[in-house]
């Protein structure tokens, strides 16, 4: 085949586009995850914020979620729709130079994240921190991405359009909507902005962005993932398509109900709080039943779990995915809450998720994407499976950590003696963290040291190649 | 209000239902199976894709 003009076109996947992504995903991971590190050294060791405004943990823990959420989770995302979407559909994408636009525009709003949320430049609503003129940004960049993405769906060569497309559509189109009404605000300055909505409105609609930003950024989105990656990493066809059809219309119709169980006992009305519980409990089914579909994927085929370390990745971050729902849940129910609720319990259960599924399946996918990417063999297999497990325990480390110290704190906070008066004064439950919060330390550093691992492992697969532009088959159906 | 909104509630979960049995009818088995073949084709170079389309028609 000849590479003239038009074979470098139309006849090609844009590969560019997609690599820029995926590095920039093991970029960011390493650089968020290092943030989490040093501010859980924080929590047990204060004295590690050397009294510099910049470096304390209420500025530093933003900078943390948003960049491992929407930095690395997000990079992920794009890098993996855009792949699927292509493949998927046996076209380019829609727009060479507006796909170019969202990855320089995605780069520029993490790097003015960086600056600003040091410096403390903040809404103060959680996993929204970023202030006015950042989320018009966004919004502008994700309309593009909306545009590439449906536009590339639009022009596809095969009347059906794959699961997971249908997850990244869903997700795509959700955040937008998500972003666009939460950030709603009426600028004061060029830094500060506030909340058009007040009172218990706004912290309902703040968890109805924050909980469905879990919902379809951190769930939608990966299982698009999960339904593409874990399919062509085992080379069998997903368990059951109907399910996945099911799961999916199942997650659209309950997920956006279920933010209100971060608001249990607060001044929003019972009734919501108690509809918030309902549909998370209801929630369980459809994300059990994706679990099921990923990991019964290798029905009749488990032998490759063992020699395969990148479908380990996979197929124990859909594990991961199955324990989280089913803690979220349990969480989500009122009496369960009333114990877990602001408690190192919830910061845990986040983790199990962030960690394990997020961070495992977009490791599976990337160590699966790059070295396709770039037309080379994986530097080292070794590698990736020592990542496997350093990680893994790494997690375990994490989340045993935190259950231990969020149930014993949630117990010392609600102790009365018979007189009436608390048993323990807070710094005493303080006090007794601070061992957990040494062990969660550890386990946060392994997996640190794990995406050490594979940035140094993807480094040594690419170095001097360049994103080769693959040729798009002739469509099979 | 609040009837309209218990209408709307059935509605959507008259639809779900629907869904549900859409995807489990006997009509879709054929279509969903091949669907879910969709990723693992997509390696194919043109000429096994042809060949798999012809076997797809046959059965």
């Amino acid at each position: 085949m000849g590479v003239d003009e038009s074979m470098s076109t139309e006849n090609t996947y844009n590969y560019r586009v997609v690599s820029q992504f995926a590095i920039m995903t093991v970029v960011w991971g390493a650089v968020g995850m290092l943030v989490g590190v040093f501010i859980a050294a924080q929590m047990a060791w204060p004295q590690l914020n050397f009294d510099v405004s910049w470096l304390t943990f209420g500025r530093l823990r933003p900078l943390h979620t948003n960049a491992v959420i929407f930095a690395f989770g997000g990079s992920a995302l794009f890098a993996t729709s855009y792949y699927v979407v292509q493949r998927t559909c046996y076209v380019r994408l829609f727009s060479d130079k507006l796909a170019a636009f969202t990855f320089w525009g995605w780069q520029a709003i993490i790097v003015l994240a960086v600056v600003t949320l040091p410096l403390g430049v903040t809404t103060s609503k959680e996993y929204a921190e970023l202030e006015w003129p950042i989320d018009v940004l966004i919004a502008v960049v994700w309309i593009a991405y909306a545009i590439v993405f449906f536009g590339t769906l639009i022009k596809r060569k095969i009347k059906h359009i794959y699961v997971a497309n249908w997850f990244f559509g869903g997700f795509i189109l959700t955040i937008a909507i998500l972003h666009v009404v939460n950030s709603m605000a009426i600028p004061a300055s060029f830094t500060k902005s506030y909340s058009m909505f007040a009172g218990v409105q706004d912290a309902m609609i703040q968890w109805w962005y924050g909980h469905n930003a879990v919902g379809f950024f951190l769930t939608a989105g990966f299982l698009g993932i999960m339904y593409y990656f874990i399919p062509k990493q085992a080379n069998r066809p997903v368990y059951s398509y109907r399910l996945s059809v099911v799961h999916f219309w199942a997650l659209v119709f309950t997920y956006i109900w279920a933010g209100p169980h971060h608001l249990h006992y607060t001044a929003l009305p019972d009734w919501a709080q108690s509809l918030g519980m309902v549909f998370s409990i209801v929630l369980l089914a459809p994300s059990w039943g994706g679990m099921i579909n990923g990991i019964m994927t290798l029905s009749g085929a488990w032998e490759k779990l063992r020699t395969d370390p990148i479908l380990k990745f996979l197929i124990v971050s859909v594990s991961f995915y199955g324990m989280s729902t089913f803690e979220g849940p349990l969480m989500a129910i009122k009496t369960v809450n009333a114990l877990s609720h602001y408690t190192d319990w919830t910061i845990g259960h986040v983790h199990s998720g962030a960690l394990g599924w997020v961070g495992f399946v977009s490791m599976g996918a990337l160590y699966y994407l790059i070295p396709r990417l770039f037309n080379r063999e994986i530097y080292s297999l070794k590698l990736v499976e020592a990542h496997f497990w350093v990680a893994t325990i790494g997690i375990v480390l994490y989340i045993v950590s935190m259950w231990i110290a969020g149930i014993m704190q949630g117990l010392m906070w609600r102790a009365v003696n018979p007189d009436g008066t608390l048993t323990y004064t807070f710094v005493e439950s303080v006090q007794a963290m601070h061992p957990y919060y040494i062990i969660r330390f550890l386990g946060g550093a392994m997996f640190l040291a794990g995406m050490l691992m594979m940035a140094y492992n993807l480094y040594r697969t690419v170095v001097g190649a360049k994103p080769h532009e693959a040729a798009i088959p002739a469509a099979a159906h | 209000m609040g009837v309209w909104h218990g209408i709307w509630t059935l509605i959507l979960l008259i639809v779900f239902l629907g869904i549900v049995a859409w995807a489990w009818s006997a009509k879709q088995k054929k279509r969903f199976d091949e669907a879910g073949r969709l990723p693992l084709d997509d390696d194919k170079t043109p000429s096994t894709a042809q060949r798999n389309r012809v076997e797809n028609d046959d059965g």
